[in-house]
C-alpha cells in the first residue's frame, strides 16, 4: 500500500506543485485534508474514528464561524467538511457558510462553495432560497467560469417557487456565443421543465432552437427535453420524425467529431436517445414507423463490433423495433440480435437477452420457444438476479398448460429469496396466475396456501381480499362452489391442527373467516371441533389483535349446540375483560349470540356472502324509535349549528336587522354534506386515476386491476383434457406433442446442445416440454397479436355486483354501525321540514340572503335582466311552454333567488324540457324542468344527466318518475366544478313511456360558462402572500388595458369584478393583486401589473386548467367592455 | 439517473453523488445496504442489481466499486458504459488514476463529475470537451492564486 500512497503523492496534481511556492497558505490547507484522511486510515476502531471526526468537525466549526476566516481558508474547510459528511457525521452548521462561500468568494471558493452546496443541500431544502441572489448575479456575470458554474447548480437544483425570478436570464443564455454556456442552459432549462413544467410552456419554440444548434453537445442536451415531452404527448411532435431520423442518420454515418466516437462507435448516448425518441413517436402510428425503418436497419447493421457499447445500441435498436409498427425484415433482424445475448457467455448480455425476450414475447412467443433450452440453464442459474429475470419471463408466457410448472418455478424461488421488495412482487404475480389458470380445485387452494405462507403479512392486501371474494362470490356451478369451499375448509382444518403458530397473521384471517363462513359444508367436522382449533389461536401470542377480532367473527358464526356454545362462554370470560375495547365487543357480541340463536340467524345468516348487502343509508328502521322517543317527550334533534343560533338568538338581542336566514344555510349545509360521501365514490371511481394507480402499482408489484378475472363453468370443463394432455407429456420420455416436436426441431439448428451428461439433458427436455406448451401452436398465427389466445381455466362469474363486493371484506367491524348514515338521516330531515315550513315567510328573508351571501352588484343586474328576456322569448315561441309559470316551478328554497334565463333544451311533441341556473355561495343550482305538452300522463321517466366536467347530485329526495298531463316536473341540482374547461357541459337524457306507447327517451345538452361557477374569494394580503407561493399551476399573458379614464388598472379590475365576480384584494400603484375560487374551494389568485399601455396577469392556482379556463374569460370580458 | 456511489472494498463511501431529492437518512440507509449487497457479489455475478423498484449498474475497478441507480426501463448497458467513460476521464485528468487520487481529490472528480453528467443526464459525452471545460476553471484558479499569492506577499512585504 505504502508504494501506492508515494506514488499518489508524487502524481498529486498540478495545484501542490504550485504550492510548493514559499509562503503559500494552501499547502498547509491541503495537508490538513490529507492529514485528516490518513489520520483516519491509521485508525482501527469505530469508535477512535467518530472522536477524531467529531474533534475534526468542533475545530471546523470554530474555524468557520470565527469572523477572521478568510474565503480561502474557509473554502479549504468546506473540504473538510465535505469529506466528514461522506463519512457519515452531519455537519449541519457549516450549509450555510457553504451559502456564503459561493456568495463572497472570488472565483477560485465560489466553485468549492457551490459543490457543498449541491452536495450539502437537496431541492428542497429551505436554504437553498438563500442560494438564488448569489445565482442570479453570477448569471449576470461576465466571467464565463462563473456563469458556468451557476448555470450547473441550477440544473441540479433550484427551488421551484423562484424558478420565475432567473428563467429569462437562463433563457438569454441559449443564445450565448460559447456552446459549453448554452448546453448548460439547456439541461437548465430541462431541469425546471421537470420540477415545473408550466413555468418553460412559452418557450418550446426556444427547444426548438437548440434542436437545430450547430454545436451536437448543445443538439445532444435538448433530447433530454425532447424525450420528456414527447413521453408525455407523442402526438405533438410527430413533425419532428423526420429530423430525428435524419440526425440518426448522419451520426450512425460517422458526420460527428471524432472526439465524439467512444471505443470507436459514433456518439453512441446520442444514438440511443434518438433510437427512444423514435420509439415513442413510432408507437401505434404506421406512417410514422415507415420513416425510421431504413435507419433503425442500418442502425443494427453497423453495430457489429464486440464492444458493449454497439450492444447497449442494439438493445436499444431491438426494443425500439418491436415498439413501433411491426416490419417483418427488421424483426427478424432483430430476433436474431436478441439471440446473440441470450446465447452469449457473458453474463451482463444474457441478463439484458432476458430482459429483452421479456419485453417482445408476448408479441412473439415463438422466439422463447427457440431459446427454451438457454432458459432452463438460467432458470437454475446461480446468480439470483439472471434466475428472477427468467421467472419474469416465464410470467409472460404462462398459460393454462404450463402453469404448474411455473408457479412451482416462482415459489421455489420465493422460498429462498430473502428480498422483501421480490417477495410482494413475486407472491403478486403468482397469485394472479393461481386466479387466471387454476388447473383445479386442490391446486389452487394449496398454491393460494403456498402464497399466503410465503408472502406473509407483507403481501398486498388485495391478495387475501380478492381470494375471499372469489370464495364467496363462487361460479355459475353450485356444485364446483361447494367443492372448492369444502377444500378450502379440510385444507385449513388440517393447517390449524398441525402448527398454527408459524402462519402469517393475514393466513390466519383467511383461515378464520373461510372456516366461520363454510365450516358448515363439511358433514363430518363438528362447529365445536373448529371452534377449538380457532380458540387456540387466541392462545397464541403472536396473534395481533386484528386477527383476534376475525377469530372472534368467525367463532360468533359458528357457536351451535352445546359444546361449542360452552367454549364460547369460556372465550367470553376470558376477553370481555380486554384492555382493547375491540376485542371486548366481539366477545360481547359472541356471547349474545350464542346464547340466542334465533338473532344470530338473522344477523349472521349462512351463505351471506352470496346475497348482496344492503345498506339502509337513510337509517329508516329507526324511523319507529325515533317517533316513540319523540311521543316519550324527547326534544327533537337539531343540528349543531341551529343550536348554537338559537343559544345566541335567547342569549343576546339581535342586532342586526335581519338574522343569517335559516333556509339557506339548511339547505346549503345539506348540500356540502349530502355532497361528501359521493365525492369519495365518485373520485375512486373516477376512470384515470384508477388506471393510473393500476399502472403504477402494477410496474412495481402485482397487476391485478388489468387482469381480466373470469372464471366459470365453461372454462372448467373445457380445460378436463388439456389437463390430461399435460400429464402425457411429463412422463419421462420426449413424449411431446408432434407439433411441439416439430416445433423443437426447426429451432435445434440455432440452439447450441449444451454438453451435459444424457440424463441431466433429459430432465432438462422434459422441463422444457412441459413449460413451453402451448406456446407454439399460437405463435405461428399471431405475431403481433395481442389477443390472449390460451384457454381460461376457471370463469368467474360475471361481476355485476360491484356492490356487493363489500361481504368479502366482512371484517369483524362490519357490525360496528357507520357514522355516514346519520348525516345523511339528518339532512334528509332538515330538508324535509324546510321544505314543508319555510313557504310562507320566504320572500323576504331569501332576498336578504342574497345580500348577504354575494355582495356584488352581479345579482341584481342579472335579476333586472332575467324577467324581460324571459318574455321575449315566450313571444317567439308560444308552443313552449311558459318560462314565467316555469319559474314558478322553482324549488322553493331558490324561489326567491335571482335565476338565470330558462333556456329550453330539447323538445318533442309531448316533452319540453328547459334548464335554468341559481348562482349561490358554494355551488351553483341547476333546475331542470320537464313539461308534460301531451294530453296523457308520462309514466316510468327516468331522467339521468351526466359531465366530465362537473361533479352533479341531485337535491329532490326522490325522483319524479310520473308527470300528469300538461304540468311540470322539477329536477334540482347541486353542481360544482370537477376539472376546469373554458365551457362546460352538461348531457342528459329523458326516457319515459306514454300510457299504451313504447318507451321514448330524448337527449339533450346543456352549456354552461365557466363564470357561473366564480365566487370572490375574500382574503387579506398576507393570506394571498403564503397562499402564491404554494400553488403550482400557472399562466402569465398580457391582457388589453381599458384607458377611459384616469386610473386604468382599476377600472379594468373593477369590470373584471363585475363581470366575473372576482375579488380585488389590493391596489397599489401599479399593480394589483385579485382572487376569486371555482366552487368549491378551488382558489385562483391573479397578479396585475400595468406594463408598456397593457396589463400583465400571472395567474395561479393549485388547479391545472384552472388559469388558462380564467384567462380566456377575463380576455373574453375585457373584449366585450 | 437517481444517484451515484463510489465506494471501496473496504466500504468506505469516496464518492455521493445523488439527483434525486432525500433525507440525509434516507440516503445513508440507501448506500448502507447497497454497499452491503454489492460487496456480498461475487466477481463473475451480473453487474446488474434489481434493488427496490430501480436497477443497481455497478461496476468494479480495482479496490473501487462504481454504482449507479437508473430506472427500470434505461438502458443497463449505456451506464455501465457511463461509468467507464467517467474512468476514463479520471484516468486522464490524474494520469493513470488509483483510489487515492480519488480520496485526496474528492472535490476534483466532483468537478469532474459535474461536467460530464448533469442532474442524472449525460451532459457532454466528448471527452476532449469535458476535460477542456475543466482545464479552463483550473486553469483560471491557478492564475488567482498567482494573484492572491502576490497580493498577500506584497502585503507581508509592506505593511
Amino acid at each position: 500500500m505504502s508504494d501506492v500512497v508515494e506514488k499518489t503523492l508524487t502524481a498529486l496534481p498540478s495545484l501542490l506543485s504550485l504550492d510548493s511556492q514559499p509562503g503559500s497558505a494552501k499547502l498547509s490547507s491541503t495537508s490538513k485534508l490529507g492529514n485528516l484522511i490518513r489520520g483516519i486510515t491509521e485508525l482501527t476502531s469505530k469508535h477512535e474514528e467518530e472522536k477524531l471526526i467529531q474533534r475534526e468537525l468542533t475545530s471546523i466549526k470554530d474555524q468557520v464561524s470565527s469572523p477572521n476566516t478568510s474565503m480561502r481558508q474557509m473554502k479549504e474547510l468546506m473540504v473538510r467538511a465535505i469529506y466528514c459528511e461522506m463519512l457519515g457525521y452531519e455537519a449541519s452548521f457549516s450549509y450555510i457558510h457553504a451559502i456564503k462561500l459561493a456568495q463572497q468568494g472570488s472565483v477560485l471558493d465560489k466553485r468549492v462553495g457551490y459543490l457543498a452546496v449541491s452536495l450539502f443541500l437537496n431541492e428542497s431544502h429551505e436554504l437553498l432560497l438563500l442560494l438564488v441572489n448569489t445565482v442570479l448575479k453570477d448569471l449576470q456575470s461576465t466571467n464565463l467560469i462563473e456563469v458556468c458554474m451557476a448555470l450547473t447548480v441550477v440544473s441540479q437544483m433550484f427551488p421551484k417557487d423562484m424558478i420565475p425570478a432567473i428563467l429569462p436570464l437562463v433563457e438569454d443564455k441559449l443564445n450565448h456565443p460559447k456552446e459549453i454556456i448554452r448546453r448548460k442552459a439547456v439541461l437548465a432549462l430541462y431541469k425546471f421543465y421537470l420540477i415545473a413544467p408550466n413555468q418553460v410552456q412559452h418557450i418550446h419554440n426556444k427547444f426548438r432552437k437548440a434542436l437545430c444548434d450547430k454545436d451536437p453537445g448543445v443538439m445532444t442536451a435538448s433530447l433530454h427535453i425532447y424525450l420528456q415531452l414527447i413521453k408525455e404527448n407523442s402526438e405533438g411532435y410527430k413533425d419532428l420524425t423526420a429530423s430525428f431520423v435524419t440526425i440518426l442518420k448522419q451520426v450512425v454515418g460517422g458526420k460527428l467529431p471524432m472526439d465524439f466516437n467512444y471505443h470507436s462507435v459514433p456518439a453512441p448516448w446520442l444514438q440511443i436517445q434518438l433510437l427512444r425518441i423514435l420509439s415513442l413517436l413510432g408507437k401505434n402510428d404506421q406512417s410514422t414507423s415507415e420513416i425510421m425503418y431504413e435507419v433503425l436497419d442500418e442502425s443494427l447493421r453497423r453495430a457489429e463490433m464486440n464492444h458493449n457499447i454497439t450492444y447497449a445500441i442494439l438493445y436499444e435498436c431491438v426494443k425500439c423495433i418491436y415498439t413501433i409498427q411491426p416490419k417483418s425484415e427488421l424483426l427478424e433482424k432483430a430476433a436474431k440480435c436478441i439471440g446473440n445475448f441470450v446465447l452469449s457467455p457473458k453474463i451482463n448480455l444474457k441478463y439484458l437477452g432476458l430482459k429483452a425476450l421479456t419485453y417482445v414475447v408476448q408479441q412473439d412467443p415463438k422466439l422463447a420457444l427457440q431459446h427454451q433450452m438457454t432458459i432452463i440453464e438460467c432458470l437454475d442459474h446461480p446468480d439470483l438476479i439472471i434466475k428472477r429475470e427468467t421467472l419474469e419471463l416465464l410470467f409472460r408466457i404462462t398459460n393454462g398448460q404450463n402453469v404448474t410448472v411455473i408457479v412451482e418455478k416462482m415459489l421455489d424461488f420465493l422460498r429462498i429469496s430473502k428480498d422483501d421488495y421480490t417477495t410482494i412482487d413475486l407472491v403478486g404475480k403468482v397469485a394472479e396466475l393461481a386466479e387466471k389458470y387454476a388447473p383445479d380445485n386442490e391446486w389452487f387452494i394449496e398454491t393460494m396456501n403456498t402464497v399466503f405462507s410465503l408472502g406473509g403479512d407483507m403481501m398486498q392486501p388485495d391478495i387475501p381480499n380478492s381470494f375471499l371474494k372469489l370464495l364467496s362470490e363462487g361460479f355459475d356451478s353450485d356444485e364446483e362452489d361447494r367443492k372448492l369451499r369444502l377444500f378450502a375448509v379440510d385444507s385449513y382444518v388440517s393447517l390449524l391442527q398441525s402448527e398454527p403458530n408459524k402462519l402469517p397473521q393475514r393466513f390466519l384471517q383467511v383461515i378464520s373467516w373461510v372456516l366461520g363462513e363454510y365450516s358448515h359444508l363439511s358433514a363430518e367436522l363438528e362447529p365445536a371441533t373448529v371452534m377449538t382449533l380457532l380458540s387456540k389461536l387466541l392462545d397464541l401470542k403472536h396473534t395481533s389483535s386484528e386477527t383476534k377480532s376475525w377469530v372472534l367473527m368467525a367463532m360468533t358464526k359458528l357457536c351451535e349446540g352445546g359444546v361449542a356454545i360452552s367454549v364460547a362462554q369460556d372465550i367470553y370470560e376470558t376477553h370481555s375483560s380486554s384492555m382493547d375495547t375491540v376485542l371486548r365487543q366481539r366477545a360481547q357480541e359472541l356471547q349474545h349470540l350464542s346464547q340466542d340463536s334465533e338473532l344470530r340467524g338473522r344477523v349472521l345468516p349462512r351463505d351471506a356472502g352470496l346475497m348482496p348487502l344492503e345498506v339502509d343509508s337513510s337509517l329508516s328502521f329507526l324511523d319507529g324509535f325515533v317517533s316513540e322517543a319523540l311521543a316519550a317527550g324527547a326534544a327533537p334533534y337539531k343540528p349543531p349549528h341551529q343550536r348554537q343560533e338559537e343559544l345566541a338568538q335567547a342569549k343576546a338581542l339581535s342586532l342586526e336587522p335581519y338574522s343569517l336566514s335559516l333556509p339557506i344555510s339548511m339547505s346549503s349545509c345539506s348540500i356540502a354534506d349530502r355532497q361528501s360521501p359521493t365525492l369519495m365514490s365518485m373520485s375512486s371511481g373516477l376512470s384515470g386515476d384508477s388506471t393510473d394507480l393500476s399502472h403504477k402499482g402494477g410496474s412495481t408489484t402485482l397487476k391485478l386491476d388489468g387482469v381480466k378475472r373470469v372464471w366459470g363453468r365453461e372454462g372448467y370443463l373445457a380445460q378436463r383434457e388439456p389437463v390430461e394432455e399435460t400429464a402425457q407429456v411429463e412422463v419421462p420420455s420426449p413424449l411431446r406433442s408432434p407439433s411441439q416436436q416439430a416445433e423443437a426441431d426447426s429451432t435445434q439448428s440455432q440452439t447450441p446442445t449444451p454438453t451435459v451428461t444424457p440424463e441431466l439433458e433429459q430432465d432438462k427436455q422434459q422441463l422444457a416440454s412441459s413449460l413451453f406448451v402451448g406456446l407454439g401452436s399460437q405463435s405461428s398465427v399471431c405475431l403481433m397479436g395481442k389477443s390472449d389466445p390460451t384457454p381460461q381455466r376457471f370463469r368467474r362469474k360475471a361481476q355485476g355486483r360491484a356492490s356487493s363486493s363489500g361481504a368479502s371484506e366482512k371484517t369483524p367491524t362490519s357490525l360496528g354501525s357507520t357514522p355516514s348514515p346519520v348525516d345523511n338521516l339528518l339532512c334528509n330531515s332538515l330538508l324535509d321540514s324546510n321544505l314543508v315550513s319555510e313557504p310562507t315567510n320566504q320572500t323576504p328573508q331569501a332576498s336578504q340572503s342574497l345580500d348577504t351571501t354575494n355582495g356584488n352588484c352581479h345579482e341584481e343586474l342579472t335579476d333586472v335582466k332575467e324577467n324581460n328576456p324571459s318574455l321575449i322569448h315566450n313571444n317567439e315561441e308560444p308552443d313552449k311552454p311558459k318560462d314565467l309559470c316555469l319559474s314558478s316551478h322553482l324549488p322553493t328554497e331558490l324561489s326567491g333567488l335571482s335565476h338565470s334565463e330558462i333556456t329550453p333544451l330539447c323538445s318533442n311533441q309531448s316533452v319540453n324540457l328547459s334548464a335554468c341556473h341559481v348562482q349561490k355561495e358554494d355551488s351553483l343550482q341547476l333546475v331542470i324542468f320537464i313539461f308534460n305538452s301531451s294530453d296523457s300522463a308520462l309514466q316510468q321517466m327516468q331522467l339521468q344527466v351526466d359531465s366530465g366536467e362537473l361533479k352533479l347530485s341531485l337535491i329532490t329526495d326522490s325522483p319524479v318518475e310520473e308527470v300528469r298531463s300538461h304540468s311540470v316536473a322539477v329536477c334540482h341540482y347541486s353542481v360544482t366544478v370537477k376539472r376546469p374547461s373554458v365551457h362546460v357541459e352538461v348531457l342528459g337524457m329523458l326516457s319515459y313511456q306514454l300510457p299504451g306507447g313504447t318507451p321514448q327517451t330524448i337527449q339533450f345538452s346543456h352549456k354552461l360558462p365557466l363564470t357561473t361557477f366564480i365566487r370572490p374569494l375574500t382574503l387579506s394580503t398576507e393570506e394571498y402572500g403564503s397562499m402564491w407561493l404554494a400553488f403550482s399551476q400557472d399562466t402569465k399573458q398580457n391582457l388589453t388595458l381599458i384607458n377611459d379614464d384616469q386610473d386604468p388598472l382599476t377600472t379594468t379590475l373593477n369590470v373584471l369584478k363585475k363581470k366575473l365576480q372576482l375579488h380585488v384584494v389590493e391596489i397599489i400603484g401599479v399593480e394589483g393583486i385579485v382572487a376569486c375560487q371555482l366552487v368549491q374551494d378551488q382558489p385562483c389568485l391573479m397578479h396585475c401589473r400595468v406594463h408598456a399601455g397593457t396589463l400583465a396577469v400571472w395567474l395561479r392556482s393549485p388547479v391545472p386548467d384552472l388559469p388558462d379556463c380564467l384567462l380566456y374569460h377575463c380576455q373574453r370580458a375585457l373584449q366585450e367592455h | 439517473m437517481q444517484f451515484m456511489l463510489l465506494f471501496s472494498r473496504q466500504g468506505k463511501l469516496r464518492l455521493q453523488k445523488w439527483y434525486v431529492p432525500l433525507s440525509d437518512k434516507e440516503r445513508k440507509k440507501i448506500s448502507r445496504d447497497l454497499v452491503q449487497t454489492i460487496l456480498a457479489r461475487k466477481p463473475k455475478m451480473c453487474s446488474f442489481l434489481e434493488w427496490r423498484d430501480l436497477k443497481i449498474v455497478y461496476k468494479r475497478y480495482a479496490s473501487l466499486y462504481f454504482c449507479c441507480a437508473v430506472e427500470d426501463q434505461d438502458n443497463e448497458l449505456i451506464t455501465l458504459e457511463i461509468i467507464h467513460r467517467y474512468v476514463e476521464l479520471l484516468d486522464k485528468y490524474f494520469g493513470s488514476v488509483c483510489e487515492l487520487d480519488i480520496i485526496f481529490n474528492f472535490e476534483k472528480a466532483y468537478f469532474i463529475l459535474d461536467e460530464f453528467l448533469l442532474g442524472g443526464e449525460a451532459q457532454e459525452t466528448s471527452k476532449k470537451n469535458v476535460l477542456k471545460a475543466i482545464e479552463q476553471a483550473d486553469l483560471l484558479q491557478e492564475k488567482t492564486i498567482f494573484h492572491l499569492q502576490s497580493v498577500l506577499e506584497k502585503n507581508v512585504i509592506c505593511p
